[in-house]
This record gives structure tokens, C-alpha cells and sequence, in this order.
């Protein structure tokens, strides 16, 4: 990668480039849309028509222009802080839910070789430890809002994000076991290739039982329905948010809404090959770990370089977009659980099916390295 | 001293406080409007102490000061889903009093508008605890069947809501041109979402661990606590006043009473599922059978006379002006007429002393009966429970406060 000629200053242009480019662009841009999506997708499941009014003049473009007119709004509204104790705890609290949620994308392979912000070799433990910090903002939250209900809220919320932070990371431990690493960008690299000429081999196809689980214990983590117990409008309120405006409530609605980008990243890398276009492209796992960005490439693929990684790239986003899109449908067809329907769930079935899941992938692991 | 022990045992399974909670008027569950101050040990509900009368008007009272005719919009208010069945309640009271014989034509129609309005009613309650179980979709097709039915509400009385359709002797007016085929494509469209609502719900496994097993309602309660409707039904009683006390046409018509076994909430959801597709049966046969003739009694002193003989006949002209100005010269007396409503017996009990305004009216409403169960049902089980609960009881604030 040539920018300046400083080889330091490449990689730091060159990281911040991923950054703007991926975290910032994608990411954010997918969960500002998703602010209408959701409403519009929703309104097409329901036979209505959503929304469609915010205008500059005569032009609607179906609604998009909600994604402008409501930071707009909420950036206008009274930040209003409860008679609390905490006050300072009450505004901290939208930013321990924002922040990590947006770090953790920093290990995401979004396409092959160096396209990821950071090449942690910790991979998936690094999205482990700081999205589980996540459940701070939600619970000092809730906690710094002086409000029952929202304690209420924060107290549901402490117990599910806890006990579906185990049944993700055991339903996962299958897919390493299975490709050898924690680093995603070489479990992205072990799903290359079809088994007998046809399957991909990926993730979701090794590990299905594992994906099942990855996917609703993702979206108890995220706290949306049907585990949306914390902030079940109609028992609670609004539950932890209750007493957040303005800009907090907009940052913890836009985390959450990170969160489904998040999800569906993360299960594109591990369980639909990530970047890898199946049948396609054989054998592009040999060029990881080395930059052909631009000309610096493998010789014998050097032609074909430029719109191979843009392929890949937009393969990988496609596979997220798949998986945002499954959630959406989920979260408005599904009703909600009662709160103690959601924690028998994770802790009677979700977390024996990981365990069964993984001894089972032990096992024929076992077998398959023997025979 | 084994008092004292037993007290110390208790404290020593008790950790902390119970944290006492306003739930309500203005919380979103609790519409209708109505306030639980609930008495909370974790999730659990160790009390609960319900708060009725923020929707009271004094509907009673104020039908006291206008003639019998002007009561009827007062009645469109009482149970606001389901105004038609108000409005025949009340007209029945009266002319049960008076000893007034309607057309057979009339008590079709009645009993038309009647089953009608038990659908809107029905779906409103099917949808709302959809919603509140946070199904959104099933709320709007459940909102969108109701959507098909009010435009034929429309016009049938020219209101969507605030009918005032039925007069002492009669009605408004006779069923408008076409609308045997107008109701019948509107049915069609609301047995489709009904489908739809049953599909996404019925089988669906949080829909049925949420509603199988909660609020449960023993058949004694339900009886001595005076719940009727699908409240009671659902215990497995097998009551329905159209059924065992048949009024207008419904010993004419051909339908069965839905009775559940378990008196829990997935056994009141089913119930009222099944119902709406009796009342699409008897809404089908109604149109099938319905009689010709008047619609109104040819009686000048119960009904207004045509407007061509007001202005042409003297007698029309005072006929008109004694209905209006005196109002309807009820006999002195009382009477009491129920009628079965979206919730169960809605009933019209009227004193009269003979001068052409009501002495005393006062409206039996079925949920305020349940109401008061409802604390039964709720205590000692999950917060979470008192939103199914609350959903298939189906409160109406416009009926329990009056």
C-alpha cells in the first residue's frame, strides 16, 4: 500500500482509511438506516404505509429523509435529567452503551487480507470482552434514573445479557474448535472451499446447530423482541430508557441498532464464510496476511486483483445485510417472552444445547482427525 | 409463640422490602384507564389495589335530565368498541317497559348491527392483547379487519363510532341499498385477516406459553363475583344470553355457544377467535332470512311520524311536536333488559314515573363485574401477567366508569 511513501504514516492513512470506510460508512451508516428501515419494513409486514413525510420541497424519497429529519429533532429536544442522584451516571450511561458497541468492530474482517481495522489474533474474545461492557450502559442507565420501572428494566436486563453472554460464547466454541483459531480472519479463511464440489464450507453448514443458538442468543443480548423484557413498552414502560431524551435516548436506540449490525457481521464472518464467495473464487484463502490492495498482489492473480476484493468485500456485506434483514423479520413477528420464559430458555435449553453441541463437535472432530 | 415464630419464618424467606408501584392511569398498559398501585416482591405481585372511575361522566345522572330519545347518545359512549349493542340494550329496555312489539324486520336488523359490532369488539380485544404481547403485526390485521367493518357501520347509521342508530320502536332509518353485498365482501375480508391473526398467533409457542396457565378463573369465582360473557364462558359455564334468554332473532338463527375449560387466558383468546366466526355465520344467515316490511311500529306516540305527514296533516304535526317537545310517555315502572354485549351481560335497568323523562337509569356493565375478580386473577403471580390478563378481561373505561 502505497499513499505517501512513509511507510508509518501508510498503515496509520491506511487504518484510518478502514476505519472511515468500514465502521463508519457501513456501520453507521447501515444503523442510521435501519432507523427507517426497521419502520418501513415493519409497515410492509403490517399493510401500512410508514413512514413518508419528512420532505426537502417535493422530494420524499419513500422516507429517507426520516434519517435526517430525526437526529434533526432529537437534537432539539429538552436533554432532560431526572431528580436523581447520579446525574452524572445518568448521561454516562448512553455512551457505555454506544462505545463498545461501535469498537467492536475493529476485528471484523470485512474483506480479505488486511481489510480489517484491527488484525487481533484475540479476535472474537475482543468482541466478547467489550461487548459485554455493553450491559453497563444499560444498567447504570436504568439505575441512575431513579425510576422504577427503569430499575425494573435494568434489573431484567443485568440478568439477560449475563446469562446469554455464556450460551453465545459456548454455542461459538464449536466454530473454533472446528477452524482452529479465535482470530476471524482466519476463521474466515478456514470456511474457503466446497465439501464434495456443492456446500460451501461454511460456518453454517459445520456448525448449524450453532447458528440457531448464535442467533437468538445474540438477539437476547441485544435486548430486542421477542426478549425485549427490558424494555417491554407495555409492562415497563419503556423500561431502562424511560427516562432518557434527546440525544441519549438516540444514542441508546442508535447502540442497539448497532448491535443488529453487529450480529449480523459477526454471523456473516463466523457462520456464512465471511468475505469468501463460494463456488467462485477457489482458493483466495492462500492471499491472506498479504497486502495486494493496489497493485502489491500475487502475481498470478494480479489482473483479476481490484474487482476480486470489491466482490469479496461487497460479499461480505451482502451476507450481513441477509442477516440484519432475518432480524428484522424476526423482531416483528415474534410476540415477547415473559421475563422468567427468557431465563428458563437460555439457562434450561440454550445452554445444554451449546454444551451437547460442542462435546458432539469434540467427538466427531475426534473421529474425523483419527480416521 | 407460634405465631411469633411463624412471623419470624416469614421475615427470614423475605429479602428486602416490597417495593410498592404506581402502575397507571397513564401507563401503556393500562388503557381503558385505570390504576393498579401494585405491591411488588421482586417480579412477583403481592398486592394489588385497582383504581376505577377515570373515565366517569355520569352517564347515569345525566340521563336523567333529557327526554327517553336523548339518552341514546349517551349509550354510543358506554362501550365505545361496540356502540350498536349499547344503543339496542337501551331501546330494548324501553320498549320492554312500554310493552312495545318491533317489526320483524327491525329485530333482524338489530340483531344484525348487534353481531356486527361484537366483531369490531372482539377483534379490538384480540388485537390490543396481541400488541400488548408485543405483536404488532397481529394488532394491525386484527385493527384492519375492524377497518373493513366500520365504513359498513358507516353506512348503516352514518357514524363510525358515535352511531345513535336505533330509536324507541325502530330505527334511524332501513338498511341502505346494496348492503347485503357490502357486508358480504367485507366479511370475506375479515375471515382472510382472521386467518392471518389465528396463524400467527394460535400455535405460536411465547403467544401460548404467555396466555396458557395465566389468570386463571375457577368457575366458582367466576359465578359469584358475577362475571358474565366470554369471562365466564371460558370456565366452561355454559351461558350465553342469546342463547339461554334468546331477545330480538336470535332464537331464529342457527350458532353455538363457545365454552372453554381452563378459564385461562389462552382459553379466553380461543373464545373469543371462535366467536367472531360465529357472528360471521349469523351475520350471513341474518342476510339470508331477512324479513320485508316496516321497520319502525306504525305508532305515533312511540315513533315520529314520516315528515311528508308532519307537514301535511295536523295529526302528524302534533304527533311530532308532543315526541319532541314531551318526549316518549313511558308508563310509569321499571324494567330491566340485558342484552349480551362484547364482554357479557350489558343490562338496562329503568325506573320510569310517566313523564316522559327516565327516573333512573343505571347500565349493568360486564367488565365492571370482572374488574373486580381481577385482582384474584393477578396476585401472587409475575408483573408481566397482569398484560394478558388485563387484555382478554377486555376492561372498557367508557362502560366500567360510566
Amino acid at each position: 500500500m502505497h499513499l505517501t511513501g512513509n511507510p508509518v504514516l501508510d498503515v496509520i492513512l491506511f487504518t484510518l482509511l478502514k476505519l472511515v470506510g468500514f465502521v463508519f460508512v457501513f456501520v453507521m451508516g447501515m444503523a442510521t438506516v435501519l432507523t427507517w428501515v426497521e419502520r418501513k419494513f415493519s409497515a410492509f409486514m403490517q399493510n401500512r404505509i410508514g413512514p413518508n413525510r419528512a420532505n426537502i420541497g417535493n422530494i420524499r424519497l419513500g422516507g429517507l429523509l426520516h434519517m435526517i429529519a430525526d437526529p434533526i429533532k432529537m437534537l432539539t429536544k429538552e436533554a432532560f435529567t431526572p431528580n436523581t442522584p447520579n446525574p452524572w451516571l445518568f448521561r454516562l450511561a448512553p455512551f457505555m452503551a454506544f462505545v463498545p458497541a461501535l469498537v467492536v468492530f475493529a476485528t471484523i474482517p470485512f474483506g480479505p487480507g488486511d481489510l480489517q481495522v484491527a488484525p487481533l489474533n484475540v479476535g472474537i474474545l475482543f468482541i466478547f470482552a467489550i461487548g459485554s461492557l455493553n450491559v453497563y450502559g444499560a444498567v447504570l442507565g436504568a439505575w441512575a434514573s431513579n425510576n422504577k420501572w427503569s430499575l425494573m428494566g435494568g434489573l431484567r436486563i443485568s440478568a439477560q445479557m449475563i446469562s446469554y453472554e455464556v450460551a453465545v460464547g459456548l454455542s461459538l466454541c464449536g466454530i473454533f474448535m472446528i477452524y482452529g483459531s479465535v482470530d476471524l480472519q482466519q476463521i474466515v479463511i478456514g470456511q474457503d472451499g466446497t465439501w464434495f464440489g456443492i456446500v460451501p464450507k461454511w460456518g453454517i453448514f459445520a456448525q448449524p446447530v450453532a447458528f440457531v443458538l448464535y442467533l437468538a442468543c445474540a438477539i437476547a443480548e441485544n435486548k430486542r423482541a421477542p426478549f425485549d423484557v427490558a424494555e417491554a413498552e407495555s409492562e415497563l414502560v419503556a423500561g431502562f430508557w424511560t427516562e432518557y431524551s434527546s440525544m441519549g435516548f438516540a444514542l441508546l436506540a442508535l447502540s442497539e441498532f448497532i448491535e443488529v449490525v453487529l450480529i449480523g457481521c459477526l454471523g456473516a464472518t463466523l457462520f456464512l464464510g465471511g468475505w469468501q464467495i463460494p463456488w467462485l473464487v477457489e482458493g483466495t484463502g492462500v492471499l491472506a496476511g498479504k497486502m495486494y490492495l493496489f497493485g502489491n498482489l500475487v502475481p498470478h492473480l494480479q489482473a483479476h486483483a481490484w474487482y476480486l476484493v470489491v466482490a469479496q468485500v461487497a460479499a461480505f456485506l451482502i451476507k450481513a445485510i441477509v442477516l440484519i434483514w432475518l432480524q428484522l423479520t424476526i423482531r416483528w413477528t415474534l410476540p415477547r417472552f415473559r421475563y422468567d420464559q427468557v431465563m428458563r430458555l437460555g439457562w434450561r435449553i440454550m445452554l445444554p444445547t451449546a454444551l451437547v453441541n460442542l462435546v458432539v463437535t469434540g467427538i466427531a472432530l475426534m473421529f474425523y482427525e483419527r480416521f | 409463640m407460634t405465631a411469633s415464630i411463624h412471623a419470624l419464618k416469614q421475615t427470614a424467606e423475605r429479602v428486602g422490602d416490597d417495593m410498592i408501584i404506581n402502575m397507571g392511569p397513564s401507563h401503556p398498559a393500562t388503557h381503558g384507564t385505570v390504576k393498579f398501585v401494585l405491591t411488588l416482591d421482586g417480579e412477583t405481585i403481592r398486592d394489588m389495589d385497582i383504581t376505577i372511575g377515570y373515565l366517569h361522566r355520569g352517564f347515569e345522572k345525566m340521563a336523567e335530565a333529557g327526554t327517553w330519545q336523548q339518552v341514546l347518545p349517551y349509550t354510543d359512549r358506554l362501550n365505545y368498541v361496540s356502540p350498536l349493542i349499547n344503543n339496542v340494550g337501551y331501546v330494548g329496555a324501553v320498549e320492554k317497559l312500554w310493552g312495545i312489539e318491533i317489526t320483524p324486520r327491525c329485530k333482524y336488523i338489530r340483531t344484525l348491527a348487534c353481531e356486527i359490532s361484537r366483531i369490531t369488539d372482539h377483534l379490538t380485544s384480540l388485537g390490543a392483547g396481541a400488541l400488548e404481547l408485543g405483536g404488532f403485526a397481529p394488532f394491525l390485521f386484527g385493527v384492519q379487519a375492524r377497518e373493513v367493518l366500520y365504513p359498513i357501520v358507516e353506512e348503516l347509521t352514518g357514524a363510525r363510532l358515535t352511531t345513535s342508530y336505533t330509536r324507541i320502536g325502530g330505527l334511524r332509518h332501513d338498511l341502505p341499498e346494496g348492503f347485503g353485498e357490502l357486508v358480504e365482501s367485507g366479511l370475506c375480508k375479515v375471515e382472510d385477516l382472521c386467518t392471518k391473526v389465528d396463524q400467527l398467533l394460535t400455535r405460536n409457542r411465547i403467544f401460548y406459553d404467555r396466555m396458557i396457565g395465566t389468570g386463571v378463573l375457577s368457575q366458582k369465582d367466576a359465578i359469584s363475583s358475577g362475571c358474565t360473557g366470554i369471562m365466564l364462558r371460558c370456565t366452561g359455564v355454559d351461558w350465553d344470553l342469546r342463547k339461554h334468554q334468546p331477545y330480538l332473532a336470535y332464537d331464529e338463527l342457527d350458532f353455538d355457544v363457545i365454552v372453554g375449560q381452563a378459564g385461562d387466558n389462552y382459553d379466553r383468546y380461543l373464545c373469543r377467535m371462535e366467536e367472531v366466526r360465529q357472528s360471521i355465520k349469523m351475520i350471513r344467515q341474518l342476510l339470508k332470512q331477512m324479513p320485508g316490511g316496516p321497520v319502525n311500529v306504525k305508532d305515533w306516540n312511540v315513533v315520529l311520524p314520516p315528515k311528508h305527514d308532519v307537514y301535511n296533516s295536523i295529526e302528524g304535526m302534533i304527533a311530532h311536536f308532543k315526541l319532541v317537545t314531551d318526549g316518549h310517555q313511558v308508563p310509569a315502572g321499571e324494567a330491566y333488559y340485558p342484552i349480551e354485549g362484547g364482554n357479557g351481560e350489558v343490562g338496562f335497568y329503568i325506573v320510569s314515573q310517566g313523564n316522559g323523562r327516565p327516573y333512573r337509569i343505571h347500565v349493568r356493565p360486564p367488565c365492571f363485574y370482572a374488574m373486580g375478580i381481577l385482582k384474584k386473577l393477578c396476585v401472587n403471580h409475575m408483573l408481566a401477567d397482569i398484560i394478558p390478563t388485563f387484555d382478554t378481561l377486555n376492561m372498557i373505561g367508557g362502560e366500567v366508569d360510566r
